[in-house]
């Protein structure tokens, strides 16, 4: 179901906790399947259950509390821009429709092609680099100006 | 009138955040005098005390006196946990503490560690800054090869194992029992107090949490003494603290200024306003602390009791700049849609109520307020106050009413004209695209 690659990172998170502990590696060990599969389907979840040692509903429980997990397809690129009000003073809203006229798609929406996905996030503590949006949950982009989303969708797109 | 930076010292070069640097910077000074010169747990747990140092992460709680609850006599493990999910909007110093000084908050935890007898600690890091939580697991090995973490630490009898541990976007989190179910891998829904965490903690045994500023603050307290570090704030109000501007200002940025400093002048090291706007409001301490009209403000010194007198609470540091192009019922929506969206639900005035003040908000900046609703917004944040397990309950509904009370002219305007005392084109030009510059 995951990757060797996959198991060694999740063996290297349930090792920072005691021993009869591996329940508090559970958060992490969604994350890096989500990474390897794109979203994290119902097997991955299962999965990642039967390999931590707990009931399905424990790993359900957690998936489906975490704003980051994505349960469903989401696009090869998912961008999550803050719209948050610190974030809004400074354009967060502008940036968000910006690529939303880019993309030709809403909030939530993927673009036929499958590569694109856009989402509205929630505060990602970088309020003085706003606008700044994420690229799949794990690189934060700053001061995101209209020229720099167009940079940024150019290479995206080669990829 | 500049800053005065301990935990930001040092950090224009580049690669700070590496250990190399950190201890050119004087770093582990103080954790290796401790160790050498053995210094009794008392002491250090006396000289937080007596530094005035106030809990960084928004509730101001005296550290030194947190610290003193823990039974150190209690045998088994004890843990510590770093609070650095910061999810509260406005705030973004910790990010920048542990993207350019990682070492000083690992230093402050291995001084607490030592103070109260923990065997192993977690830092929990935000779930939207992965890249953070990569450079800290990086420093962590560093610290480990050099000795300052793991079993019999410099060759002393103190051992301390610290780890990482990273969340996946759930603002709640940030609470500190919230945080202990997460680490333990549970959804991150507070526990009640009492038990606090120093009697039961992660995994049922003692525990205390601090935020990540307030354990960097540790190691400059440790070399200048409590006492210095007291006077460089105010009594009751000690030390610096980094205050991370956002909004319409011209420099939004992390600043660390010592406690007391007066309101306009942060505002002026930020830049001041953007286009020589006019200030109409300030949120000074993140989300969740209440709106504080500008004329109120300009009169505030920036510490914990000036800005509880002035009706709102110094929390996180986090100032929101709002100018006169803003729309206060707009602005009050998107934090309300924020609280509702990240309530755990276990408590139904929160679960609930946050959901109704959006609705009301909601109608009311689409045009279709009522005559009643402005009793009803008050009605409901009171109903959620004081009524919910933790302090989420309390933090929606504290803009809710600030915004209400203070700006009343502009939620009634809005209700009996369907529209906006603040013309859409000019709320515009306030809120466009905007990155840092010299105004």
């Amino acid at each position: 179901m995951l990757s060797q690659e996959s198991l060694q990172q999740i063996d290297r998170e349930i090792a920072k906790y005691p021993p009869g502990k591996k329940q508090s590696a559970l958060i992490s060990a969604l994350r890096i399947a989500q990474q390897e599969k794109g979203w994290l389907p119902k097997e991955a979840i299962e999965f990642v259950a039967g390999y931590i040692g707990i009931p399905p509903i424990a790993a359900w429980e957690v998936a489906t509390f975490y704003g980051m997990y994505d349960l469903a397809h989401v696009g090869r690129h998912k961008i999550t821009v803050c719209t948050n009000l610190p974030c809004a003073l400074s354009g967060g809203v502008h940036a968000a429709e910006y690529l939303k006229k880019k993309l030709g798609i809403d909030f939530n929406e993927t673009t036929p092609d499958g590569k694109f996905t856009l989402k509205e996030g929630e505060c990602m503590g970088a309020c003085g680099d706003a606008p700044v949006l994420l690229h799949n949950n794990h690189h934060m982009c700053s001061f995101m100006t209209t020229e720099k989303i167009d940079e940024m969708l150019a290479d995206l797109e080669k990829q | 009138m500049s800053e005065h930076r301990l935990i930001l010292a040092g950090l224009d070069g580049d690669h700070t955040w590496q250990l190399q640097n950190y201890i050119a910077r004087g770093g582990y000074e103080a954790f290796r005098k401790i160790i050498k010169e053995k210094t009794p747990p008392d002491a250090i747990i006396a000289e937080i005390k007596a530094s005035g140092l106030r809990g960084r992460g928004g509730a101001g709680f005296p550290t030194g006196l947190k610290w003193s609850f823990m039974p150190r006599s209690f045998p088994g493990d004890k843990y510590l946990a770093c609070n650095s999910d910061e999810g509260e909007p406005g705030t973004f110093k910790d990010r920048d503490i542990l993207r350019y000084n990682p070492h000083t908050v690992i230093e402050g935890m291995l001084i607490g560690a030592y103070a109260m007898g923990c065997s192993r600690g977690y830092n929990y890091i935000h779930g939207e800054v992965f890249e953070i939580y990569q450079r800290f697991e990086e420093a962590l090995d560093e610290a480990r090869a050099a000795g300052l973490l793991g079993q019999n630490i410099l060759g002393s009898d103190f051992s301390f194992e610290l780890f990482a541990h990273h969340g996946y976007g759930a603002y709640i989190c940030g609470e500190e029992t919230a945080l202990l179910e997460s680490i333990e891998g549970k959804k991150g829904q507070p526990r009640f107090k009492p038990p606090f965490p120093a009697s039961y903690g992660l995994y049922g045994k003692p525990t205390t949490v601090n935020n990540t500023e307030t354990f960097a603050s540790v190691p400059f307290i440790m070399k200048m003494g409590g006492a210095a570090f007291l006077k460089l704030g105010k009594p009751n109000n000690g030390g610096t603290k980094l205050f991370s501007v956002s909004g319409h200002v011209c420099r939004p940025g992390n600043y660390e200024l010592k406690l007391g400093t007066p309101f306009p002048e942060l505002l002026e090291m930020a830049g001041g306003m953007r286009a020589g706007r006019k200030l109409k409001a300030v949120i000074p301490g993140g989300s969740s602390a209440p709106v504080v009209p500008a004329d109120i403000m300009m009169d505030c010194t920036l510490d914990f009791d000036s800005i509880a007198k002035a009706g709102s609470m110094l929390g996180s540091g986090a100032v929101i700049v709002m100018d006169e192009t803003t729309c206060m019922v707009r602005a009050l929506e998107r934090l309300a849609l924020f609280y509702h969206e990240e309530s755990c639900g276990q408590c139904t005035p929160c679960r609930e109520g946050t959901g109704w003040m959006y609705r009301v908000i909601h109608r009311i900046e689409s045009g279709a307020g009522r005559p009643e609703d402005l009793d009803l917004l008050r009605s409901v944040a009171g109903n959620i106050s004081g009524r919910t397990i933790c302090a989420l309950g309390d933090a929606a509904a504290g803009p809710v009413q600030s915004f209400v009370k203070h700006f009343a002219d502009e939620f009634e305007y809005h209700i009996e004209n369907k529209k906006c005392l603040v013309p859409p084109a000019v709320q515009d030009t306030g809120s466009q695209i905007y990155v840092s510059q010299s105004c």
